[in-house]
């Protein structure tokens, strides 16, 4: 039996749950973390006083591949301040699909930040409300200043060929990634 | 030894002890009072997801009859660690080695529910969720049943930190068909 995991990102509100569901041949569970103050650096608890656990959700689903493969999908809470989450998460993932919603371009640069920094091969998920993709693709990367060899697509968070379509573009880009890292 | 006693930082004694889980959705968060669901739109929990999934797939929820609240702290049975002994990912997978126990009542009960739930594969996350066992409590639990010789575990060695090519073709080409 192997396991494999794909991590879904963005802001909050930005379909990630929607993405897990769509796809997911379980109903999403969540799991929970518990964070404490001492546990976290740059946390900001800070204006909620006498407050020293607070509990984080993770929902995930899963695929299965083959008869010993399967693939689960996490998704994680969009904030700066469960990066500590997301460094337990992506080792060993294969990578990470970052959700936007392009009237909030601005949540999604602590994911995108992140997964540039840690290396993780991350494609752009532009979710579509109602169907409408008011911006190409290119206006959106540039407007996330990544690189051009992440790829940037339309994706419909509810809609089970438009997920599938999108973690194949996700594998694919690691498997491009991997290939010009060996060289 | 002496008998542990509740809240000495020591799993529990075995017998008529209070069972340290509670299934009810916001048992422990109301407990701890660190986080009350619904209590603003923070992190997309999907409480609601549990009882659903549970009937999809038919199984028993542990301790269902059971009405008494969650009675001690849930790192007071792993001995007050919070660390495993290794690291566990969140996506490995764990059966129950043993299926007809020998006197499986010195175990802890989250210990028993997790070898009752693993009769086939079940993820670290997946173990968490339905036990309702934090994540970091489980990952101590299991890490120290793997080393009891009570489950098995399958966890991916990458070499590189990640996925090796021809595992990354393999889920392409599984994700194609489904």
């Amino acid at each position: 039996m192997t396991s494999m995991k794909i991590v879904v990102a963005g802001g909050f509100g930005v379909g990630k749950t929607a993405f897990v569901v769509s796809v997911s041949e379980i109903t999403p569970l969540t799991t929970e973390a518990q964070m404490t103050v001492a546990s976290t650096d740059v946390d900001d608890l800070s204006h909620v006083p006498d407050k020293s656990t607070t509990t984080v959700a993770m929902d995930f689903g899963r695929i299965t591949l083959e008869k010993d493969l399967v693939l689960y999908l996490f998704g994680t809470p969009g904030q700066h301040r469960f990066w500590f989450m997301w460094d337990d998460l992506i080792q060993g993932a294969i990578g990470a699909v970052v959700l936007v919603d392009t009237r909030r371009l601005a949540d999604s640069f602590p994911a995108v930040d992140y997964f540039e920094a840690s290396g993780l091969p991350f494609v752009i998920g532009i979710n579509g409300f109602h169907g409408q993709f008011p911006h190409r693709s290119k206006d959106v990367s540039d407007a996330l200043a990544i690189s051009p060899d992440v790829p940037v697509i339309p994706c419909d968070a509810r809609n089970r060929e438009s997920t599938k379509a999108t973690l194949v573009t996700l594998v694919e880009h690691a498997m491009s990634v991997q290939a010009v890292g060996r060289h | 030894m002496a008998g542990p006693g509740r809240g000495d930082g020591r799993p529990l004694p075995p017998g008529p002890a209070p069972r340290s889980w509670d299934n009810r959705p916001g048992a422990w968060e109301e407990r701890s009072g660190s986080w009350s669901p619904g209590s603003g739109p923070s992190w997309e929990s999907r409480s609601g997801s549990w009882d659903s999934a549970q009937s999809r797939r038919g199984m028993q929820r542990p301790g269902e009859d059971e009405a008494v609240g969650r009675l001690v702290r849930p790192y007071t049975v792993t001995g007050g660690r919070t660390q495993p002994r290794y690291q566990l990912q969140v996506e490995a997978l764990v059966t129950a080695t043993v299926y007809e126990p020998r006197d499986l009542s010195v175990l802890a009960p989250e210990c028993q529910a997790i070898l009752q739930f693993c009769r086939d594969w079940r993820s670290v996350a997946e173990i968490s969720a339905v036990l309702r066992l934090p994540l970091g409590v489980a990952r101590i639990l299991i890490a120290d049943m793997g080393a009891d010789g009570l489950v098995r575990i399958h966890q991916r060695e990458d070499a590189e930190g990640r996925p090796d090519r021809n595992l990354l073709e393999r889920v392409l080409s599984g994700l194609r068909k489904i």
